[in-house]
C-alpha cells in the first residue's frame, strides 16, 4: 500500500494488520517515554483545507510521537486564499521534500487526484475528503469496537452496527460500511430517506427508517453529526422533529442491550442527534475514540513510511 | 500492503534472499539446548547473587520462550522466578528504510525496569544492531541498574561494538550462512541450524 485513500481499498488481511500495528502503538503510549524514533528525519506536511480539530491534532500528534517532522498547512492564511491551485500547492510540497501529505479537503476526490497525477512522490493520507471518505476515523472507530467487543484481538465478525443520522453528507459513515463490513461486521445504517445517499441500496450494509425497532439488536451505534454546514436544503422538518425520531436519549439508551457502546466521531451537537445523557453515560467511548485515534494514525504513518518502499 | 511477520529464523540481519535454495546441518541439539539454558541459569545467579532483582526481557520471536524458559531454570535453582516480558524494537531499527516495512510483535513488559536488572535474551547474536536497538527501547522504558546481554547463538560478524555477557554456543560462520534457531513454542522442535546457499555448480548439466 503506497498511500491510504479509501478503506474500500483495504483488504481483510490489511485491515487487520493495521489494527494490530495500533494496538501496538497503543502499547508504546503507556510507557514513560512516548516518541519512539522509528520515523525520524521524514516530514510530514497536515494540508488542511477544510476546519479540523481533532482529526489534524491526532495526525500531528501520531506524526510527532513517530518523530517526524510536522508541516501545518491550512488554507486560510496561505497562498490558496490569493488562488492558488491543488497542483501548484501539492508541487511546492514536494519540492519541500515532504514524505507524506495528509490531505483534507471539501471536494471529494481531491486525495485521489493528488495521488494518481504524480504531484507528489509521498504517501497520501486522506484525512477526509467532501461527503466521501474519512478512512482513518474508520479505523480507530473499528479499533475502539474491536477493543471493547473483542479484547483487541482478531477482526468484527458477528458485530452488529447501526449507524445513525446523516449518512448522505457523511464521509465517516461510508468509509466505515466498506471497513466494518471487511471486517465481517453487520451494518444498519438509520436514517431519514431524504438523508440516506442515492445508490445505497448497493453498499454492503441493511437500511432501516426506525431507530427503536433498530436499537435492542446492535452492539453498537454510531452516531453521526447533523452537518449543517453541508445542509443547503430541507432534509428534515425541524431539529426537534430529527431529534425525536433520530436522536439517540436516555429513553433509546435503556432500549440497547447492556454490552453495547454509544460512538460518536465529533464534534457532538448536544440535544440534537444525542442528548447529554447519551454522550456522557459510562457507555459512551466518544473520547476512547479521540486517544484511539492517534494509535491508529501512528500505524498508518509507520506502514505507509518506515519501510524501503517508501523512499522518494 | 500485507507484509511478512518478523519471525525469520535468524532475526538479527539476514544476509541471505528468502528465495535461494539452502541446504542445512544441525549443529546444536535439543538436549544442548536444554544444558545452556542451565548454565546461563546459573552465571547469571553467580553474577548478581540473586534472581529477586532481575527482569528477564526476550526479543521477539525466539528470545521470549528463551527468556520464559531461563526464568523457569532460574526458579528451579533459587526458588524465585523473575518477571519475565517481550521487547519488540522493530521501532528503533536502524535499517528500517532498507528492508520492507516489518511487522511489529508485541511489547509487554510486566515490571518498571528502573533500579532493576534487565537481562535481554535474544536467539542469535550477529550484526549487533537489534541489540542496539534494544538498548534504545530500554532507555525508553526507565533507567534500569544494568542491562545484561544473554543469546543462544554467536555467530560474529558483528558491525558495532556489541557483545554478549552469556552465550549459549559460538559458532563461526560465513557471512551468507543463516544460523536458524528451532524452538519447541515456536518451531515445534528444538535444535539449531546452519544452512549455507546450494552450491549452483552442483546442479547437473
Amino acid at each position: 500500500m503506497r498511500h491510504l485513500l479509501s478503506t474500500a481499498d483495504l483488504d481483510h488481511t490489511a485491515a487487520v494488520q493495521l489494527l494490530d500495528t495500533a494496538e501496538a502503538m497503543a502499547a508504546t503510549q503507556r510507557r514513560e517515554i512516548k516518541k519512539l524514533p522509528t520515523l525520524r528525519g521524514r516530514t510530514v506536511v497536515n494540508l488542511f483545507y477544510e476546519d479540523s480539530t481533532r482529526t489534524r491534532i491526532s495526525f500531528e500528534a501520531a506524526a510527532k510521537r513517530l518523530s517526524a517532522d510536522v508541516i501545518n498547512f491550512s488554507a486560510k492564511g496561505s497562498s490558496v486564499s490569493k488562488g492558488e491551485s491543488l497542483k501548484d500547492t501539492a508541487e511546492t510540497l514536494q519540492a519541500m521534500g515532504a514524505d507524506a501529505v495528509v490531505i483534507r479537503h471539501p471536494a471529494s476526490g481531491a486525495p485521489h487526484r493528488l495521488a494518481a497525477m504524480g504531484w507528489t512522490s509521498g504517501a497520501v493520507l486522506n484525512a477526509g475528503d467532501g461527503t466521501h471518505e474519512h478512512p482513518t476515523q474508520a479505523l480507530l472507530d473499528a479499533f475502539t469496537l474491536r477493543r471493547h467487543l473483542r479484547d483487541g484481538e482478531g477482526d468484527l465478525a458477528g458485530v452488529r452496527v447501526a449507524v445513525v443520522g446523516d449518512v448522505l453528507h457523511s464521509r465517516v459513515a461510508r468509509s466505515n460500511v466498506h471497513l466494518l463490513h471487511t471486517l465481517g461486521a453487520a451494518v444498519t445504517l438509520v436514517a431519514p430517506p431524504t438523508l440516506l445517499p442515492r445508490g445505497v441500496d448497493s453498499w454492503p450494509c441493511a437500511t432501516s427508517f426506525d431507530l427503536d425497532v433498530v436499537l435492542p439488536e446492535v452492539d453498537a451505534v454510531m452516531m453521526l453529526r447533523v452537518q449543517a454546514e453541508r445542509m443547503n436544503a430541507a432534509f428534515f422538518p425541524s431539529e426537534r422533529e430529527y431529534s425525536r425520531r433520530y436522536g439517540l436519549d436516555a429513553r433509546r439508551l435503556r432500549l440497547m442491550p447492556d454490552h453495547a457502546v454509544v460512538m460518536h466521531p465529533g464534534p457532538m451537537n448536544r440535544g440534537l442527534e444525542i442528548s447529554a445523557d447519551a454522550a456522557d453515560s459510562p457507555r459512551a467511548v466518544v473520547l476512547d475514540q479521540v486517544s484511539n485515534g492517534v494509535s491508529v494514525r501512528m500505524a498508518a504513518l509507520y506502514l505507509l513510511l518506515a519501510g524501503e518502499g517508501s523512499d522518494t | 500492503m500485507t507484509m511478512p511477520p518478523n519471525e525469520s529464523p535468524a532475526a538479527d540481519g539476514d544476509p541471505v534472499g528468502a528465495g535461494e535454495p539452502m541446504q542445512g546441518r544441525t549443529v546444536v541439539s535439543a538436549d544442548d539446548i536444554d544444558r545452556v539454558v542451565q548454565r546461563i541459569a546459573h552465571e547469571l545467579l553467580e553474577r548478581n547473587r540473586s534472581a529477586a532483582d532481575l527482569v528477564l526481557l526476550g526479543i521477539p520471536t525466539r528470545g521470549v520462550p528463551l527468556a520464559e524458559r531461563i526464568a523457569g531454570a532460574l526458579e528451579a535453582v533459587d526458588g524465585l522466578r523473575p518477571p519475565t516480558g517481550s521487547l519488540d524494537v522493530t521501532m528503533y531499527r536502524d535499517d528500517l528504510r532498507h528492508h520492507p516495512t516489518r511487522g511489529l510483535a508485541v511489547t509487554d513488559v510486566p515490571v518498571d525496569v528502573t533500579d532493576r536488572v534487565v537481562v535481554l535474551v535474544d536467539d542469535v547474536l550477529f550484526s549487533g544492531r537489534t541489540i542496539r536497538a534494544a538498548l534504545d527501547a530500554v532507555a525508553d522504558l526507565g533507567r534500569p541498574r544494568a542491562v545484561r546481554l544473554v543469546v543462544l547463538v554467536d555467530r560474529g560478524h558483528r558491525d558495532l561494538p556489541i557483545r554478549a555477557d552469556h552465550v549459549g554456543r559460538n559458532l563461526p560462520t560465513a557471512a551468507d550462512e543463516r544460523v536458524a534457531v528451532r524452538l519447541r513454542e515456536t518451531d515445534g522442535s528444538d535444535g539449531v541450524d546452519i544452512l549455507r546457499p546450494v552450491p549452483r555448480t552442483a546442479e547437473p548439466a
